[in-house]
């Protein structure tokens, strides 16, 4: 029988931000300032991160009496997907996803000093992954126990995005049994306790941060009775947002490798010429139109239904970067398999986010438990 | 012809909805063909073209086509949102499709007031079926290359030669016939012409080929000295490779002006999800198996991204780049999606793979093997999907060209 499963649609905001997000990201992230900041320290420009609070980029999702414009993830995905076709790295997404939990778990307090905060340029980092390395964000090791001031930390968070240069770090902990989060403020944290990771995507900065002694105060502690579900709906935006940057990578590496075979001539014709490489381009393509549907359906029904359609974004949108951006290197020949050649920039970054959140595998088994129930 | 207002749109909407509810066909006894080119058994054909002037006669077929040639003479946004409706309602497949959304268009764009008036209706209630004399018995994806000569005589043409593969051809009234008026050409494809040709003109036979499913579905067509009346030229002799590119456009969805309705039915990838729940592995069902899980959530998504595109093609600020590549896309994704999945259907059913159409032990009465097999009726007719992935290479990303072909 057929299943009704998530429409599809697009409102006016989203477009403007993705006509905003799409000439700011052409302008700001060429591929030269990308390969730039490949060896600088913080990884994106503080200019450049300036311009996008200016824009009222970091507010989209946070509602207006915190500062926001009071949209939402559906706005947020436009200006991702454009940051991933330019390779635009830095705190953007972690920074967004933070506020959209805060928004769901904090007290009036917290959000009151928080969110007007992070509208205004304040990043933020996500510390959720742990050495076990289980994407369900469910499953937390990292202890906060009550001690004379206020909580002590034990544990230790991985794949920290972003986290030397941020202004805050949100983790998970479990207190008293449940989960629960902990706001942390970077000044507070010990240079040794963050450790930079050696990731395949040069263009994130990642880090292992180390929690155990850390001692917080009672009001950097978040707590919720409804945390479980509140840990899965920020599953589910960090991988509506994953999806949007791999839907983003997958049109640029496209694009970077249809510019090759029409000028690269080999046999005296250019190379796109072969059906050997045009074929597959063009099944490279279907991927990538078939992936933009679906991010822009779990785009738009995101408040609504999500689960399904963001599961199914993510699936395709991993495969579908995948394979474009790995034929992409074989197009190339010798020149892709170098340290120059775009199309590994394009590469390391797909694989990079098809680790983050559960990949294609993990997320169809949970669909199939969904959809065959 | 004014734009409709919302609110008028709203309400055919919404008529065309109840009336799509009612009326659309549910679990018919038999399999209903996902394709035109799928039609097979003289069941199927009586009960498309009953469902077919059932359409019409309501008000949904050819909504935007001309009062006067016996079409509903209403704005284009009428059919649209009819279209959109049945496919909502996943109806049936529009069996004179060959007529009512390639040789139809065709004719309203540049057919004379004669054809117009002759052939619009008939298209349009399935009263005449066409079929579509193109492909030869050498040449097929090198369509150029055809030799079926016409020659002129005074008011007529002789026509000697033979046409294949002619799907609907023993049923058809009329066939929009590709030939060779000029047996000396400049150029390959010089010296074509394109001409409407009644099926019952003498020296024309039919004989039907039986498809790899057993049965029939189409025909080889023979003219020897058959005599046609020569107004059924469409554009000027020896234009015909040009007319018959455009109306691969309409084919293709590349070019506006169908009769609307459902030309191909999507897969429904839930339709397996059925039959792994019933087939048993090990004492279990099937559907328990984790690498089965995984390839049914592959076509799930698979062909719901693709109804996305369908729908997001028709919305300006979400559609493709390219803004005709979701619709020339559609053909290779649906039709080779549905061999995939029926395909997987016969791993499903493990040991009852082995029955046939007919067979009592069959489930589904066969449907499974019989639809696997028809699945590639769409995969080649109409141009192979090799040939597919040409044009949406050439056409969509820009790519050069094939060296040995050369067209539109
Ligand atoms: C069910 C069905 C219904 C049909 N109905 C009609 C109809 O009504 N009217 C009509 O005129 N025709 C009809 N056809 C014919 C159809 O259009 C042709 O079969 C099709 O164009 C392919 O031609 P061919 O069969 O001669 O194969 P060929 O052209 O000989 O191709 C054989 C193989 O070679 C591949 N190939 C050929 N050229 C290239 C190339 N340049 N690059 C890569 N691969 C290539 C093909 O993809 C195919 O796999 C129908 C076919 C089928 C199966």
């Amino acid at each position: 029988m057929m299943r009704k499963l998530a429409d599809i649609g697009l409102n006016e905001m989203q477009v403007e931000m993705a006509d905003l997000a799409s000439r700011f990201c052409t302008e700001k992230s060429p591929i030269e300032q990308v390969r730039a900041l490949l060896n600088d320290k913080q990884g994106y420009s503080e200019s450049v991160w300036s311009e996008i609070v200016a824009l009222g980029l970091t507010g989209i999702a946070v509602s207006s009496e915190f500062g926001g414009s009071g949209l939402g993830l559906a706005e947020v995905a436009p200006v991702v997907e454009h940051m991933g076709r330019t390779l635009m790295a830095g705190p953007y997404s972690d920074t967004i996803l933070a506020a959209h939990i805060i928004n769901s778990v904090a007290s009036e307090d917290q959000k009151q000093s928080y969110l007007p905060q992070i509208c205004a340029g304040r990043t933020c980092a996500l510390g959720l992954s742990e050495p076990h390395g289980d994407w369900g964000l469910g499953k937390i090791t990292t202890q906060a126990s009550p001690s004379k001031s206020g909580y002590v930390l034990s544990g230790e968070k991985r794949l920290v995005s972003f986290a030397d240069a941020a202004d805050f770090i949100l983790v998970t902990v479990v207190q008293d049994g449940v989960p629960a989060l902990v706001i942390l403020d970077r000044k507070d944290i010990p240079g040794a306790a963050l450790r930079r990771e050696n990731i395949i995507d040069e263009t994130v900065r990642s880090y292992s941060l180390n929690l155990n002694g850390l001692t917080i105060n009672t009001d950097a502690l978040m707590v919720s009775t409804h945390m479980p579900d509140a840990l899965n709906a920020l599953h589910l935006a960090a991988n509506l947002l994953n999806a949007a940057v791999m839907v983003g990578g997958t049109k640029a590496v496209l694009d970077l490798t249809i510019d090759y075979a029409n000028t690269r001539i080999q046999f005296g014709r250019p190379i796109g010429a072969y059906q050997a490489v045009k074929h597959p381009l063009v099944d490279a393509w279907i991927g990538y139109e078939k992936a933009r549907a679906l991010l822009y359906s779990a785009a738009h029904s995101f408040s609504t239904e999500a689960e399904i359609a963001v599961r199914m974004a993510r699936v395709k949108a991993e495969t579908a970067f995948a394979f474009a951006a790995d034929r992409a290197i074989q197009f190339h020949g010798a020149t892709g398999f170098t340290h120059d050649c775009d199309a590994g920039l394009y590469r390391r970054r797909a694989l990079y986010c098809a680790s983050r959140y559960g990949d294609a595998a993990y997320q169809k088994h949970k669909l199939a438990n969904l959809l065959f129930s | 012809m004014t734009k409709p207002t919302k609110q008028e749109l709203k309400e055919y909407t919404a008529d065309a909805d109840a009336w799509f509810s009612e009326h659309t066909p549910r679990d018919v006894g038999f399999m209903l063909p996902l394709t035109f080119m799928e039609v097979g058994t003289d069941q199927q054909f009586d009960f498309l073209r009953a469902w077919q002037r059932k359409q019409y006669e309501a008000g949904y077929l050819g909504a935007h086509w001309p009062k006067e040639y016996g079409g509903g003479g209403l704005h284009p946004k009428f059919q649209a949102v009819a279209s959109t409706v049945m496919q909502k309602h996943n109806v049936p497949i529009t069996l004179n499709a060959i007529g009512t959304n390639w040789a139809g268009p065709l004719l309203l764009d540049i057919g004379s007031e004669a054809h117009k008036k002759k052939y619009i209706k008939g298209i349009l209630s399935a009263e005449d079926i066409w079929c579509q004399g193109f492909s030869e018995p050498d040449n097929g994806s090198d369509l150029g290359g055809l030799k079926l000569r016409a020659e002129r005589d005074g008011n007529n043409y002789i026509l000697n030669g033979s046409k294949i593969w002619t799907t609907l051809g023993a049923h058809a009234k009329y066939m929009i016939l590709l030939a060779r008026s000029d047996p000396d050409p400049k150029s390959k494809y010089a010296g074509m012409s394109f001409i409407l040709t009644p099926m019952d003109a003498p020296g024309i036979s039919t004989k039907k080929i039986k498809k790899i499913t057993g049965e029939h579905g189409f025909t080889q067509t023979f003219f020897e000295n058959a005599n046609i009346p020569a107004d059924g030229l469409v554009g000027a002799e020896g234009q015909g490779w040009r007319v018959a590119m455009q109306l691969l456009e309409y084919e293709r969805g590349a070019r506006a002006g169908q009769a609307g309705g459902i030309i191909m039915q999507t897969p429904d990838a839930f339709a397996i999800v059925d039959l792994a729940r019933s087939a048993i592995r090990d004492g279990k069902p099937a559907i328990d198996d984790p690498v089965l899980r995984d390839k049914l959530v592959d076509f799930i998504i698979e062909i719901h991204a693709q109804n996305l595109n369908q729908i997001r093609a028709k919305i300006p600020g979400l559609n493709s780049e390219h803004p005709a590549g979701l619709m020339l896309m559609n053909k290779l994704v649906f039709s080779e999606q549905a061999r995939e999945i029926s395909q997987f259907a016969m791993t499903l059913l493990g040991e009852n793979s082995a029955w046939y159409v007919d067979e009592t032990n069959a489930p589904d009465g066969g449907l499974w093997a019989r639809s696997y097999l028809n699945a590639f009726s769409a995969t080649i007719g109409g141009g192979t999907s090799e040939i597919q992935h040409n044009i949406l290479a050439e056409h969509v990303l820009g790519l050069p060209k094939d060296n040995i072909r050369v067209d539109a």
